[in-house]
């Protein structure tokens, strides 16, 4: 997991916090230098901290949520695959030529059943994050994807995706391969399978990319993830005609769980340790492994013809219209 | 229309003067192709289903004119016609999407960007949906996420093939994740029609990008596409954006995605139809007859002679 002894990365609606971190530091340093006691004000002001955190965070605009899904020090697939499991292994390949590191899985063991772990990677570090093409898959990577979900079909094993992308590819090699297709593909084949599956949206929700290994019987997503039919800046640009217009394009997308809950998109909202995901990694992993094996036990209880059908009937049913009678 | 008829009409209508020439483009009686600049009888190009008899080049044909194209007369029946979106995110940009699909449907005559329904095919029974590009961009929303998922349901129930006419720029942002989710929805009701191993033939016309290639356009058992029809997934600025150079000419047509085996066959307009009911017949254990004048060559049947 991310340690904590690593600087900060400060988003700028933190900034009143770090000032009273800084601050109470202050305070501290001169108070040792001078010998006083200065307890009673540094309780205080860390008092105040704790409360401020907890204002700022519960009151996040969409575009600051999006500055948190994707914040460079939050929990990734692997992060959290490593967290969660008893043990695990990755595996690797398209067996059709690629293995795009932008898409990570493999079997693992999971309150010790067997399951198989997938998940977009975006990287820890900016090396990283251009070997791992910041989280945005190739068609090898939906195709590994679905090689690894066949796989845990086979072998009766539920599959655990995890969804961290801003968006699929869009590159020239990506659409000669089929892009289209490759995600076309999973999202039918999704409905095929027999095992229970379950997706979380750990960060970034990115479109088509995010969907072609969100299908599944129930879709988790924490309080700070965003999921968006298109990047707010695109739409923004598109729509507004103008791409600085990317805090009204967030906002009236509907991208935050709150927003996906109540169009009935979300099955669950897990709640994020104060100040985000990453302020308590291992907090978070908790929440997520006993939100993950409560909603398998769940749909364990059901025979998998029943499963198929209650997964077709969720999709079945979401989309809002109006039907006069002709 | 034959090209000989073409040809006669259009000596017939023997040289006329400028001013009458511009006054009769006005009033629709020509039109121009957009690509050679040659002047066509608009009769005469909507009898070739608006293909330049010059060129080649395929006009853009929308909704009511493909259906005429493709089905029998007197053989449509269109369903679930009272579908209308509801804006449930009351999106706004420059303009609120209620006030956007109110001028749509007024402009088109169309509640939604697709229109589906059966009908009759050469005299086979298929399922038709056709997306329409004047709406919206073709844009996917609940109400074509709807429209498709209930078309290929009935299908599935009937046994009934399923074509649709693909005309899209991608999933409809106004109404967020619902339009994405639509993807998800359709690939669902495919995944039971193949099961119902019922044959779906997608055709891909100019554009077909983003949640629709995305979905159930790269879906088909089958997948047929127009000429130079541009077909991807992400758009081609993002992607030059992305890659800082110039793409090759072809990238993303329909001739580019042939190459890469991502499409059967690229079909002209003209014979789409012919194509569609020859491709289902194929599929039939005993081929019903054709009511359609293709003039195939005579084959003889195989004669095996044994020697005693
Ligand atoms: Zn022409």
């Amino acid at each position: 997991m991310a340690t904590t002894e690593r600087k900060p990365i400060l988003l700028d609606f933190e900034k009143p916090l770090a000032e009273l971190e800084a601050r109470i530091s202050q305070i501290r340093e001169l108070a040792d230098d001078n010998d006083v006691d200065v307890s009673v004000e540094i309780r205080e002001l860390e008092a105040r901290t704790v409360q401020l955190r907890q204002e700022i965070f519960s009151n996040l605009s969409p575009l600051q949520r999006l500055q948190v899904a994707r914040h460079p020090r939050r929990p990734s697939t692997l992060d959290y695959i490593q967290a969660i499991s008893d043990e695990w292994m990755e595996l690797h390949g398209d067996r059709l030529g690629f293995d795009d590191p932008a898409i990570v899985g493999g079997v693992a063991r999971l309150a010790g059943r067997p399951v198989v772990m997938l998940g977009h990677q975006k990287g820890r570090d900016t090396k990283d994050n251009i070997t791992r093409n910041f989280g945005m898959a190739s068609p090898g990577g939906y195709r590994k994807a679905l090689r690894l979900m066949e796989h845990a079909d086979r072998f009766g094993m539920p599959i655990i995706s995890f969804i961290d992308t801003p968006a699929a590819y869009p590159g020239l090699e990506a659409e000669q391969f089929g892009q289209g297709e490759a995600i076309a593909y999973n999202l039918r084949e999704m409905f095929r399978f027999e095992v229970p599956i379950i997706c979380s949206v750990i960060g970034e929700g990115g479109s088509g990319g995010a969907l072609g290994i969100g299908v599944g019987d129930r879709l988790l997503m924490f309080e700070h993830s965003v999921y968006s039919v298109a990047p707010p800046e695109a739409c923004a640009a598109i729509l507004w005609r103008d791409a600085s217009k990317a805090p009204q394009a967030a906002e009236a997308l509907k991208i935050t769980a709150a927003d996906l809950r109540q169009l009935g998109i979300l099955d669950e909202v897990l709640v994020e340790p104060i100040g985000g995901a990453h302020a308590d990694p291992l907090a978070a992993a908790d929440t997520l492994k006993s939100a993950i094996l409560r909603h398998l036990e769940d749909v364990n209880r059901l025979t998998n013809q029943q499963r198929q059908e209650l997964r077709y009937q969720k999709f079945r049913a979401i989309g809002v219209f109006a039907e006069a009678s002709a | 229309m034959s090209l000989f008829d073409w040809f006669a009409n259009r000596q017939k209508s023997g040289p006329i003067s400028k001013e009458r020439q511009e006054r009769e483009i006005a009033d629709g009686l020509w039109s121009k192709c957009e690509a050679c600049g040659v002047l066509t009888y608009t009769k005469d190009l909507q009898a070739n289903q608006m293909v330049c008899p010059d060129c080649g080049h395929h006009i853009r044909v929308y909704s009511d004119e493909r259906i005429r194209q493709l089905i029998d007369p007197n053989t449509w029946l269109p369903t679930d016609t009272g579908l209308v979106a509801t804006d449930p995110l009351k999106f706004r940009d420059r303009k609120t999407y209620s006030d956007r699909l109110r001028d749509m449907q007024e402009k088109t005559k169309l509640l939604d960007s697709v229109q589906t329904g059966v009908g009759r095919l050469d005299g086979l029974p298929v399922a038709l949906g056709v997306m329409d590009f004047r709406f919206m961009g073709g844009s996917m929303g609940s109400v074509v996420g709807e429209k498709l998922t209930r078309l290929i349901e009935r299908a599935t129930r009937e046994r009934l093939p399923v074509i649709i006419v693909c005309a899209s720029g991608g999933a409809r942002m106004q109404e967020g994740l619902l339009s994405l989710m639509q993807m998800a929805k359709i690939s669902g009701a495919l995944q039971r029609l193949q099961t119902a191993k019922l044959l779906y033939i997608p055709v891909l016309t100019h554009p077909t990008t983003g949640g629709v290639t995305a979905s159930f356009a790269m879906l088909g058992d089958v997948i047929l596409a127009e000429p130079k029809a541009t077909i991807g997934f992400a758009g081609r600025r993002v992607v030059e954006q992305t890659l800082r150079e110039k793409l090759p000419e072809d990238f993303q047509t329909a001739e580019y995605l042939l190459q890469h085996g991502f499409v059967d066959a690229i079909v002209p307009r003209t014979q789409l139809k012919p194509t569609l009911a020859r491709l289902i017949r194929l599929h039939q254990p005993v081929a019903a007859a054709s009511t359609l004048s293709v003039h195939l060559p005579e084959v003889r049947p195989l004669s095996i002679t044994t020697s005693d």
